[in-house]
């Protein structure tokens, strides 16, 4: 037999004086990590397969479990790190593409962290949320330039199709498929109760989940999986995706082996076949190739909803931003190189895109300097993890945010990074019926929500201190921010000066 | 309904036919006018002229037939129904088509029946009485695409045929083998009980533009399918 040379990521660590045998441990890992042993009468780790997503830990009733990581090191290389290493050993062994899931973990700048909020001072004074009215409602789409006036002297309201947000957060794409239906179900109850909007991804929409169309963003991909008439007609706002933070430039490709039952319905292909998403929509190959799919789209559904354009920022994504802006789309959501994902080759997700803090500035930046900001709305995602991130974001220009991994967390994702794998012991990226239902979707939504509302109480906390009572006097506001040990070219491109400037 | 689309802008003309209570429409004086019946079920539209981009996109049921050349990305994403081409169709014709039947009656563009796929009682039907472009049925997972080569020297279809194909079958009318196969497809000469599969396909598509139906099947015929010996597929290990 060959050499394993793999070195296991993490070990377990067993007390023995609290653990009691119960075997909760060995029933709640997918990975088979725990099994009891009757003839040595105790629990045994095979910890190679741990991924260390804490799910014994936490159910451990004599919190009995750690996992940490393994002690056993490679000899120290600050060149070649035990993870390089692996990875050579893995491709090695099996002539494979490397491939991970959720976002980039790797210790790149986070601009978030090096912007700083401004407060009021004496001259101007900050607002108490809890006494005075705040305003963080908004609306996506675009902005009409001119009012017209009818015989009568009073104004014609031409409507564009837009979306209305009670908070300037909505749930991000994840396909049912990448993530189970208790998820889906958890996000579109959450997003029913919250007053915004979560989007199905490119895997179609589960007939149970039509009723929660008017809060739902409809997505269409290049796979075109799921995507017919009623589908379109059920969401509030469709979706083109054009890329993904965590993949630009790659498709998707679900393997047959998680096409069961009900995901086959959805995305409308039979059972245990590939679902292969080509990297480009083949009909797209311009700008005006991209409007031809949005007003195609529009004729289809009556002309009453806003479409979105998703792409993922890249190197010249201001350029391609003005394009969409052109293309008749009424929305742009951009995501970040840190965005997540259910699986994408490692070396794209770790090393293709750009952070969004700079992607948002730059895109807000080039759409003002050509007068076109307002015929259509900023969404950005890719790693907005809390309330200062989505004040951050708006203050750079952004109308609103796409959560995804945030929400994950919510859900209880203790993001190990191992949903490529379908062995989710958390229930959320896994089609397995036994993990599936350890989500409880009654629970999971009201946790959404609940952290939702509490970052909306932030922001208007944040604003209230800014002496700012609507998220419309925030937007583009980048006088409200300053960076903290950026350098010169980096101010300028996210277009804030620097702290005591 | 008698339409005269002379000037008429497409929304304005898609308008009339998506808010009429009649079920048959002819359109005269076409000319260019994109989305034509885009989403529409339960409905026959005749079009005289030349029809625009994106004809009959999402189509969910609706008769459309052309009396002249389609263009570009006819039969978008069409869930089902029939579109029935007397004369050319452009690139993309029938992407990601999920059921319903287009019939062309001349040559096709690049890229025809590209990511087509069939789901339980769905099934697409792409025929195409003469040649077609590079990339036919490129990512096809299910369906079928005929190509007639009515009239074509050497083979009807165009290089990359298949590249990517995991699912569906196509048939192609040619003396010569088509070139540049990608390894991802089997292509063999087809028994005369694969090809009496494909009758039916035929007899209709010599229903709607003329032709002998004995005649077009008893020449060769090449049949295209996935092979599963190497499947379209990236080779990876989990890196977690």
């Amino acid at each position: 037999m060959a050499i394993n040379y793999m070195n296991p990521l993490f070990e377990v660590v067993r007390d023995p004086d609290r653990c009691i045998k119960c075997r909760v441990c060995e029933r709640q890992c997918a990975n088979e990590v725990h099994h009891y042993d009757p003839d040595l009468d105790r629990m045994i780790s095979d910890e190679t397969t741990c991924v260390d997503c804490q799910r014994c830990v936490t159910l451990c009733p004599t919190r009995a479990l750690k996992i940490r990581p393994n002690e056993n090191q490679f000899r120290e290389n600050g060149n070649w790190s035990q993870q390089i290493m692996d990875e050579v050993y893995k491709q090695a062994g099996s002539g494979g593409v490397l491939l991970s899931a959720m976002g980039n973990p790797r210790e790149y700048p986070v601009y978030w962290d090096k912007i700083l909020l401004n407060a009021s001072q004496v001259t101007n004074p900050p607002i108490d949320p809890l006494r005075e009215p705040m305003e963080t409602k908004t609306f996506l789409g675009k902005k009409d330039q001119s009012i017209s006036y009818d015989e009568n002297g009073r104004p014609v309201f031409e409507k564009n199709p837009y979306l209305e947000l009670d908070v300037p957060i909505m749930f991000s794409a994840m396909s049912f498929g990448s993530i189970s239906k208790n998820a889906h179900e958890s996000l579109a109850r959450a997003a029913e109760e919250l007053g915004t909007y979560y989007n199905t991804g490119e895997g179609g929409l589960h007939k149970d989940f039509y009723k929660y169309g008017a809060n739902t963003i409809c997505q269409v991909a290049s796979g075109r999986f799921g995507v017919f008439k009623d589908y379109l007609d059920a969401g509030a706002a469709i979706e083109i995706k054009m890329g993904q933070g965590a993949k630009p430039g790659i498709g998707g490709h679900l393997p047959g082996m998680k096409i069961n039952e009900e995901i086959s319905k959805t995305r409308m292909i039979p059972k245990g076949t590939d679902a292969i998403s080509p990297a480009p929509h083949h009909d797209i190959y311009s700008i005006e190739d991209l409007r031809q799919l949005v007003l195609s789209l529009k004729e289809a559904t009556n002309w009453e909803k806003p479409v979105i354009v998703k792409i993922a920022a890249v190197h010249n994504v201001a350029a391609i931003a003005s394009g969409i802006a052109r293309s008749g789309a009424d929305i742009i959501a951009i995501d970040g190189y840190r965005g997540g994902t259910g699986a994408a080759p490692t070396r794209i997700r770790d090393n293709v895109g750009i952070p969004i803090e700079l992607a948002l500035a730059s895109v807000d930046q080039r759409l003002r300097d050509e007068g076109i900001r307002n015929n259509i709305s900023i969404v950005v995602g890719g790693s907005v993890r809390c309330s200062a991130d989505v004040v951050k974001a708006v203050a750079l220009g952004a109308d609103a945010v796409y959560i995804a991994t945030a929400a994950l967390l919510a859900m209880g994702c203790h993001l190990c990074r191992s949903c490529n794998t379908g062995k989710c012991n958390w229930g959320i990226a896994t089609q397995r019926a036994d993990l599936v239902k350890r989500l409880n979707p009654d629970i999971a939504y009201k946790r959404l929500v609940n952290l939702v509302h509490a970052w909306d109480h932030e922001i208007k906390e944040m604003m209230g201190g800014m002496g700012i009572n609507s998220l419309e006097s925030l937007r583009g506001n980048r006088l409200m921010l300053r960076g903290i040990g950026l350098t010169q070219k980096e101010l300028d491109i996210l277009g804030i000066m620097h702290a005591g400037e | 309904m008698i339409i005269d689309a002379k000037n008429m802008q497409y929304a304005e003309l898609n308008n009339m036919i998506r808010n009429s209570d009649e079920e048959k429409f002819t359109l005269e004086n076409v000319l260019g006018q994109r989305y034509i019946g885009a989403g529409l079920s339960g409905k026959e539209i005749l079009i005289k002229g030349t029809p625009g981009n994106a004809l009959g996109a999402y189509l969910n049921g609706a008769k459309i037939s052309v009396h002249g050349n389609a263009q570009d990305a006819t039969g978008d994403t069409m869930n089902d129904g029939a579109i029935i081409i007397h004369g050319n169709s452009g690139d993309t014709t029938g992407y990601a088509m999920r059921s319903g039947e287009i019939y062309v009656q001349g040559n096709a563009g690049y890229r025809v029946g590209i990511h087509m796929k069939s789901y339980q009682e769905q099934f697409p039907t792409i025929v195409i009485g003469g040649k077609v472009g590079d990339f036919l049925g490129e990512y096809q997972a299910g369906g079928i695409i005929v190509v007639l080569g009515i009239g074509v020297e050497g083979c009807p279809v165009g290089h990359f045929c298949g590249t990517g194909m995991h699912g569906g079958e196509m048939f192609i009318r040619s003396d010569v083998k088509p070139e540049g196969l990608p390894v991802q497809v089997c292509c063999n000469v087809a028994t005369p009980e694969e090809k009496e599969s494909i009758r039916h396909y035929v007899e209709r598509f010599v229903k709607h533009f003329g032709n002998d139906v004995d005649t077009l099947l008893s020449s060769n015929f090449f049949k295209l399918t996935p092979n599963s010996a190497s499947p379209y597929k990236q080779l990876y290990v989990n890196n977690l």
